[in-house]
Order: structure tokens, then sequence, then C-alpha cells
């Protein structure tokens, strides 16, 4: 048997207004592991990230955390208005210790920005100051959503690295929203397919051959991030629901 | 001319220790708007505080933590967008202050004091309650200080590591209603917001951290005090405005000499490509 997972989700279901963005999500996170969420947009990855971090209210379902579960979180967008005028040291110091600093600084490799206005940072060193934030006070559960967005491919190769680094490091558990299929699979332990729904879920290996997975993504994506493919067993409307009624495939 | 003019200057220069801060958050967190709406209908508070025989000050201020609470209620729907409700809530809170006054039939009341303020009438009980009141909002700020930069860098962020994000915001508009209503008698609601992000934004060039920033806006503000006090007592002219006037100058000082200084690095070598 598992050792008890760090978070439970069960029967999970959320919506805005009248519109259901996530239908009976269930997921295990346990101690240590790499979790993605793929899926289009609209699929409802940001608000199961939401849900996970207490910025959204359960509605339908349960969310179970391990007592004193203590995350960290890396924001998809991060606006600073040019008129605050703030650092990155005294970012990383705002009700924190300022003695981890640059410690921290040095293990993601940024400690160039230490004194760097945080509104003139690009869009990779936001993302690793953000990172540096998120893991500054040793998080069990490290939750990211696109953290490569704005970023340039080999800044996305090494901010991923530095993400499964610091996840061998610390042991702590990561779940991330992505696009980026290559890279992500390469350094995830479990890949989530979400459509409203969980379509399928797993491996990268044996997710990137299911037929829910190539039908999202289009067998072109799937072919060149797995050896062999079967037949669909099911379609989507553009709304996500699945047209034929058929139920989604399991694989573990 | 020291005996009259000491309770206005020291007055304006306590409210200047709280407009500073406040009014660094407001440019940050682009509120200015937000301000605006809370000083108009301060208006209704004030109005409806005069029929209800409660003291000016903590009518204003119930009165525009009243506003606040509703502006909160009404962005619960997602349909019209926040600056459309800011407007809506500042002319009907204005309008309907203006019709509850007419039904007050005091004839002690001075509408264009309200608006516009009345500086050089400012005696010493009042400087003391506004002592009073910018040390409350004082206390209050540099208990939540920290939370609340946090929750202007990113508020999704600042609840994710477990801050209650809905007590920092409700304090801050706590704060800013108690400021509104300590600013009526130097500057006038009409003007208050004036005196929030005029002198912010003077501050912003020569800042190094926030901290700096919210001090050196609070001396933007207390100079734009002393110089609109001046002015008034020289040549007559209303003290409100001129206190404005004083600081938009010093704005403008501050953009010229932010221009002449980039310029200046700017042709320095190692730092052409900036």
């Amino acid at each position: 048997m598992n050792p008890s997972p760090i978070l439970r989700v069960q029967d999970l279901s959320a919506r805005y207004g009248d519109k259901w963005v996530l239908n009976r999500i269930s997921l295990d996170i346990e101690a240590g592991e790499i979790v993605t969420l793929l899926g289009p947009n609209g699929a409802g990855k940001s608000t199961l990230i939401k849900i996970l971090l207490g910025l959204h209210p359960v509605q339908q379902g349960l969310l179970i955390k391990q007592p004193g579960l203590t995350i960290g979180y890396v924001p998809q967008r991060f606006h600073v208005d040019p008129t605050l005028p703030m650092t990155v040291t005294d970012f990383l110091g705002l009700n924190r210790s300022r003695g981890k600093i640059p410690a921290l600084l040095k293990q993601l490799g940024i400690e160039k920005l230490a004194q760097q206005p945080l509104s003139r940072l690009s869009g990779g060193e936001t993302q690793r100051v953000l990172l540096a934030r998120a893991v500054g006070h040793e998080p069990r559960l490290l939750v990211l959503d696109e953290p490569a967005q704005g970023v340039d491919i080999t800044g996305q190769a090494e901010l991923y690295g530095q993400i499964k680094q610091f996840r061998d490091a610390f042991g702590c558990a990561v779940v991330l929203v992505s696009h980026d299929l290559h890279l992500v699979m390469s350094a995830t332990d479990k890949v989530l397919c979400l459509n409203g729904h969980i379509c399928c879920a797993g491996h990268p290996e044996k997710v990137s051959a299911d037929p829910a997975f190539v039908n999202m993504f289009g067998a072109q994506v799937s072919r060149t991030l797995s050896v062999y493919h079967h037949h669909h067993d099911h379609h989507h409307h553009s709304d996500g629901s699945i047209a034929d009624g058929a139920e989604c495939n399991k694989h573990d | 001319m020291i005996e009259f003019l000491l309770p206005a200057f020291l007055g304006g220069w306590i409210l200047c220790t709280v407009t500073g801060p406040l009014g660094c958050f407001i440019v940050w967190r682009r509120m200015a708007y937000f301000g605006d709406t809370l000083a108009h209908s301060a208006l209704l508070g004030l109005t409806l505080g005069l029929l209800l025989d409660v003291r000016p000050s903590f009518a204003i201020t119930f009165g525009c933590v009243g506003i606040a609470l509703l502006l909160v209620l009404l962005q619960q729907q997602k349909q019209i967008a926040t600056d459309t409700l800011l407007g809506i809530l500042a002319h009907s809170g204005l309008s309907i202050g203006l019709i509850t006054l007419s039904f007050y039939r005091d004839g002690n009341f001075d509408l264009m004091t309200f608006l516009f303020g009345d500086l050089l009438t400012l005696g010493w009980n009042e400087a003391l309650w506004m002592l009073g009141g910018a040390l409350v909002v004082l206390m209050l700020l540099a208990w939540i200080w920290s939370d609340l930069l946090l929750v202007t860098l990113h508020e999704d962020l600042a609840a994710a590591e477990g801050m209650q994000v809905g007590r920092v915001r409700l304090i801050f508009m706590l704060m800013l209603s108690l400021v509104i209503a300590l600013s009526m008698k130097v500057v006038g609601v009409l003007l208050i917001t004036s005196l929030l992000i005029i002198p912010a934004a003077s501050a912003r060039p020569f800042a190094r951290g926030p901290i700096h920033m919210a001090l050196l806006a609070s001396l933007m503000g207390g100079l734009s005090i002393t110089a609109g006090l001046a002015a008034s007592w020289l040549w007559d002219t209303p003290a409100g405005p001129s206190v404005v006037t004083a600081a938009f100058i010093l704005f403008v000082t501050s953009l010229i000499w932010q221009l002449i200084h980039t310029r200046f690095l700017a042709r320095e070598p190692g730092v052409a490509d900036a």
C-alpha cells in the first residue's frame, strides 16, 4: 500500500456561474513526485491549481491536505508596477528571514539579480525569482502555473532542471501546469491530461500513447513523444465533454 | 502670525505622515480612482452625520467604510467592471449627499469648506484630533506593512502563502477612510486624492525602496503644505488649492530632475545601452 498522500483530491467538481469547469476529478499527490497537468486552454488547469492552493472554494467533492502542509507557489503572471521600487532581495525578504537569501540566490544562479528592481526583470529572471521565493521556506509541495511562460528555450530546460533539482534535494512534491510537452515529459513522474475531467493519467511514456492524449494534442505531437499509439476510444466536443459516451482508459 | 498659523502648519504635517505611505500604496496598486470615490461619497457620510448629530470625523469615516464595503459587495457580480462601479458610487454618493444636505437647514454648514478645505482656520483642538487619527493609522500601517506590500505585488501569491488577504484589504480601506476624514479640513474631500498621489508620484524618481519612497512622499506632502500655507497667507489664495498647486509644482520639478538625470547618466560610458 502507498504511504498516505500529502494531498488527495476526491470527486472534485468546480464551476464558475453555471459553467462546470472541473468534473469529478480525483488524484493523489505523493511526497516527492512531480505531477504535470496538461490540457487545452479552458480545460480547468488553473482552476484545479487554485483549488489546491486554497484560492478557489471547494464546491463539490473533497480536498484533503496533510496537516501542516507547507506550499510554495509560482504564479503564472507577475506584473510589478514600475512605481514600486523594490529589489529582488527586498521581495525575497518580505515576511521572511533575510539570512537565507544569498544562499537561495546562489542555488538558482541569480546572485547578480540581488539588487535589481523587480519591475525591470526579464520573463526568465522573474520566473527564477518567483521560484526562489516559492522554495525559500522549503515547502512540502511546490505548485507552478506555467512556470516557463516568457522564458526562452534554453532557459526553459534550465528552469525545469532546477525544479527537479530542488525536488531531489528537499523531497518536496511538485505540481506544475505546462504546455511544453517535450521538456516536461523528461522531468515528470506523472502526467495528468485534463479537459474538464481527467482524460488520462499516468507515467509520461504511457500517457503519450494514450488515445485521449493523441486526440487532445494531435498525432504529430504524440508521435514525437512516444514510439507507438493506439486507436481513439472517445472524442471531445469543443466544450470538452465526451462525444460518444465511452469511458476513459485507465493507465496504472 | 505664528500662533495663528502653527496649528494649521502642524496639522498639515501630521496629515502628511499618513498620506505619504498610503498615497504610495494607492499609486502602486493603481487605485487613484478608488480614493476619489471614497472621498466623493464622504459627503454622504458627513450629511447623514449632521442629521444624526454625529461628530463629522466619525460620520465621514463610517460613510467611507460603508461605501468601500458596498463596492466589495457589488464586485461579487462579474458583469460590470470595477471602474464603472466606482464611477457609479462616486457620483451617486455625491448626489445623494447633496440632496440630504438640502434637508439640513442649519446655516452653519459651509459646503465649500467641506469640498476644498479650510486650512487657515484649523485650530488646536482639530490638530490634536488629527494627531490621534494619524497615530492610529500609523500603528495599523506598521502592523500590516509587509503583508500589504505582498498583497500589492500579487494577491494570489500572498493568499497561497497563507495570508488573510481579505483582512489586509479591509484594514487598508479602513485606513484610507480615516485619512479622508482627517484631511477634510486641510484640502477638502475633492482634493484629498491629489494629496495622496501627487507627493507619491514626485517621490518615485528618488526612492530606493518602499519605505524610502513613503518617507519621501510624506516629506514632499509636508513641503507642499508649507508652501501652500505661505502662499495663502501672503497672497490670500485659497489654502487647499494652493497646497495642491504646490504639490504639482514639486511633481513637475521632480519630472524635470529625472529627465536631466537620465540624460546625464545615458552619456556616461558603460550605461549607454540602458
